[in-house]
């Protein structure tokens, strides 16, 4: 008994000591608020109108500097954007990407997309040293820009995590970058990102982008929007991913319970 | 020995068989379904019924189990979304002069279009069915006359064959020697079978979609 | 294995295999009619548990190696090709990231479990040196597992552990350079670590066959650590006993793994791993998988390069000699307390160490990461070699029967 009580004294200090720790840190670098989203948890889906709008704003705004190196045809995906096969046929069709084999002269060329062929990257920058040299910084790919940006959850967030299924960190993390231009006298100022100063100048402005279903063009919907739909982009298996894990874990619950009563059975008679 | 369970049991201990220490659970479980009846005393005589539904319900939870985690193993390796993606192509027939041969790639194979000229019609409708190896019609191949579209693959081993060679001015393969002629039949030679006509169909008079 | 074989083929076919190689047997001998210690609790099924994980990584690594190209410009892709194109790509992806993280899971409960109970004892020795090759080439294969992806934490994790060879004196950078095929970790040492993670795993399984032998040879330890006296009184028929035991348990670590593949599938992960490899620009958060952070942990504590490579040597090569270290001639923790309050503190030192190796360097940080080091090492080194001689045990039972069956039971049966 005396080993447990030292050992839990022990554990408790420690967790004071790290709690104190954190909070001090907090104050001067804030870390994003949590926001709701349509597919967070056990039975999250994407909304579909939302991921439409949001590849609107990445489309008018974002592509200008940003590579996006998804396939056109996975726009069709009916757990995602949920475009036609025509939509998508169209679109792809307005992109010139360029071919993978020179022609029969030798040359590399351009030709106009089809669904196959993956986003091309924007006309200005066409690889990652043209657009440091403009811009200062390569804009990043943004195909798994939600899966790659973090910020520290710290103890003991970090372990009610497990149990929360708080899996939209990187989610949290381009709106709250979005919406964090607070210093409106300089646009490369922003409250979340880690020491301020970033090198992407303030993308998004009201009215900047004209939706078509009656949503108000705000910079909080846009932010939102295009980072669900960016969400989407990262991981578009989780859809069917969440689906599947729901049976799964029913079903080897239920394996569980009966593999377990047939253990007892067994050892009824050892006991 | 244990008649109440519902399959066949053990007649000696020996007879159980050895474990699989596998993630296929549903075998496992199946097999210790089957093994239980040697060690049980007491609870055998219990309630034999129950037991046994207890253990035919697990078996059968197991085995729908093993079977929807081995599915998804098997499926990888059909053809990827990507592949999928490129099964179909669509080529534009206005460039290819008449008496042309274009090879256009096609699920990663080669396929001929053939702007045909009057007289390779004409001998192709002409071919009696009788000298052929692998008879078919050239009504049967072509969807229009002027336009032969086949797979260049030829059906003996898988080559290649050269176009405009041969003395029914169609297809010869130099492999092994198979010749075709302008409808892309095997006239003579190896190969079993006319080359392979796939699925085509003309979104416009001067463009067609194949796959 | 040893004389417990009651096996008698019955059908033709298997009088006719088992005299020619008699591999069932063996089967029959090694996994159904095999005597176990009737007492043992559930921390025993965690051999089990290992076991399907070892096969849940090589099915899955070998489907995933069927779409994974290992060159520098295609590797990163190709995983992204895997996750959205290839049919149920993820879940195969996510099944292996995962299932290696359970791996070491089961891995520490088990290892934790045979220090505990000292089954590290005589004549369990070598039965303990193999379960410890075993861990080496574990960490080995995750090391170099965790570097194919070609992420920025790949390339840190590749060029961070790779480096500590140069500390070496003289030899060190040459070794470095053979490690890496170049100056630096690049395509070279992409293509030899995917070549020697494929082959790994399959001397894992040797080593295991070799582990499981051993075990056979002198019976499982229990939890009162008292040897097998009467074979019909202490131990039952591992099947259909210890065999359903396990796969009741392989159920529930499914159902904990489960929720981890489908609902959480980058919580063990590293963020930073999604953006691809840049040889120019590091991570300002290097962290490698949560399963090598007490080791991490110790490495950065030790002011001095060389000095603390060899500690990080020292906390894996110190384990090894356990059985030499414990002078203790108890077996079980159950019945030495004194050895149960260090043993806590160890597994506290170990958890803070795994802790500490996730944060970032600092004065503090460094501090108490260099007093659980110094536990660590006390414990192996001072408390293990001290405390059999001193400490006062409690009285162990004579027998396991008497220990598990009820006071009249125990004549009756």
């Amino acid at each position: 008994m005396m080993t447990r009580l030292k050992t839990s004294l022990l554990a408790f200090a420690l967790l004071v000591a790290g709690a104190g720790f954190a909070a001090a840190q907090e104050a001067d670098q804030p870390k994003p608020p949590r926001q709701e989203w349509s597919f967070h948890g056990v039975f999250g889906r994407f909304d579909q109108a939302q991921l439409q709008r949001g590849f609107q704003v990445y489309r008018e705004v974002c592509s200008n500097c940003h590579r996006l190196s998804i396939a056109f045809r996975t726009l069709e995906d009916p757990d995602g954007p949920g475009y036609s096969e025509a939509q998508v046929k169209t679109l792809a069709a307005s992109y010139q990407v360029t071919n993978d084999e020179p022609n029969d002269q030798g040359k590399i060329f351009q030709r106009p997309g089809t669904p196959a062929d993956v986003f091309p990257p924007p006309e200005a920058f066409p690889n990652d040293q043209a657009a440091a040299a403009a811009l200062g910084k390569a804009p990043p790919d943004m195909w798994l820009l939600a899966k790659s940006r973090k910020y520290e959850r710290g103890f003991p967030w970090f372990i009610f995590d497990i149990f929360t299924d708080y899996q939209e960190i990187g989610s949290d993390y381009i709106y709250a970058i979005l919406t964090g231009y607070t210093h409106k006298d300089d646009p490369q100022w922003n409250l979340y990102y880690p020491g301020h100063k970033i090198a992407m100048p303030a993308p998004l402005q009201d009215g900047a982008v004209k939706y078509t279903d009656g949503t108000p063009g705000t910079v909080q919907n846009y932010a939102k929007d295009v980072a669900a739909f960016l969400s989407w982009a990262a991981e578009p298996t989780m859809v069917e991913r969440k689906k599947i894990g729901f049976r799964a874990i029913v079903f080897l619950i239920v394996l569980s319970v009966l593999m377990y009563l047939v253990k007892r059975r067994i050892w009824a008679d050892a006991h | 020995m244990r008649t109440s369970m519902a399959v066949a049991p053990p007649t000696a201990k020996w007879d159980a068989r050895p474990r699989q220490r596998s993630r296929l659970l549903g075998k496992a479980a199946r097999s210790t379904r089957e093994r239980t009846g040697v060690h049980l005393s007491h609870a055998e005589t219990i309630q034999p019924s129950r037991r046994d539904f207890l253990f035919l319900a697990t078996g059968a939870v197991a085995a729908v189990g093993a079977a929807s985690v081995v599915w998804p193993l098997i499926d990888q390796m059909n053809p990827d979304a990507g592949t999928l993606a490129l099964s179909s192509i669509e080529v534009d027939l206005s460039p290819i002069a008449e008496g042309q041969i274009v090879t256009v790639k096609w699920r990663g194979g080669p396929v001929f279009v053939r702007h045909r000229t009057k007289k390779e019609i004409e001998t192709a409708e002409a071919t009696p069915l009788s000298e052929l190896k692998d008879p078919q019609t050239d009504q049967e191949r072509v969807q229009k006359p002027e336009w032969l579209i086949v797979v260049g693959v030829c059906t003996h081993l898988g080559c290649v064959p050269l176009g405009h060679e041969g003395q029914y001015e169609g297809w010869k393969c130099p492999c092994h020697g198979s010749v075709y002629d302008t409808s892309g039949r095997i006239r003579q030679g190896p190969a079993p079978l006319n080359l392979a006509v796939p699925e085509y169909k003309f979104l416009t008079p001067t463009r067609v979609k194949i796959g | 294995m040893d004389g417990h074989s009651t096996y008698v083929p019955k059908s033709g076919f298997a009088r006719w295999l088992e005299s020619r190689l008699p591999i069932l047997g063996l089967a029959h001998s090694s996994f159904v009619s095999y005597p176990t210690p009737r007492n043992l609790n559930y921390f025993w099924t965690f051999g089990a548990i290992l076991s399907v994980m070892l096969a849940v990584q090589i099915i899955t690594g070998v489907i995933l190696a069927m779409h994974y190209v290992p060159d520098s410009k295609l590797a990163f892709d190709s995983i992204e090709h895997i996750m959205r194109d290839v049919n149920y790509g993820w879940l195969i992806r996510y099944l292996h990231t995962n299932g290696a993280s359970f791996f070491f899971l089961a891995v520490y409960l088990h290892i934790f479990r045979g220090i505990y109970y000292g089954s590290y004892k005589a004549p369990r020795e070598v039965l303990w040196i193999l379960g410890m090759i075993i861990y080496v080439l574990m960490m080995a294969t995750a090391f170099m597992g965790y570097v194919l992806p070609w992420g920025q934490m790949s390339f840190a994790g590749a060029t961070v552990i790779t480096n500590l060879f140069t500390a070496i004196p003289l030899v060190g950078t040459g070794i470095a350079h053979w490690l890496w095929g170049g100056y630096a970790v690049g395509d070279p040492t992409l293509n030899r670590f995917f070549a020697l993670h494929y082959l790994l795993p399959f001397m894992i399984v040797g080593v295991v066959v070799l582990h499981v032998w051993a075990l056979h040879v002198v019976g499982q330890n229990n939890p009162d650590g008292v040897d097998v006296k009467d074979v019909k009184r202490d131990t039952v028929p591992f099947t259909p006993y210890a065999t359903v035991k396990d796969m009741f348990v392989v159920c529930v670590f499914f159902v904990i793994y489960a929720w981890f593949v489908f609902f959480i599938p980058n919580y063990l992960l590293d963020a930073d791993n999604y953006n691809p490899a840049n040889p120019l620009v590091t991570p300002a958060h290097i962290v490698p998988e949560w399963y090598l952070l007490p080791f991490y942990a110790i490495l950065r504590a030790i002011p001095n390069k060389l000095i603390g490579v060899l500690a990080l040597a020292a906390a894996i090569g110190l384990l090894v000699l356990l059985p030499w270290l414990d002078t203790s001639p108890v077996r079980s923790g159950k019945y030495r307390p004194m050895f149960r309050f260090f043993f806590w503190l160890f597994v506290i030192c170990c958890v803070g160490l795994g802790y500490l190796g996730s944060q970032e360097v600092s004065a503090s940080a460094t501090l108490v990461a260099r007093i659980l080091t110094l536990g660590y090492f006390g414990f192996l080194l001072v408390v293990l070699p001290v405390l059999g001689l001193v400490e006062k045990t409690r009285p162990v039972p004579t027998s396991i029967a008497d220990a598990v069956l009820p006071k009249g039971a125990a004549a009756a049966e």
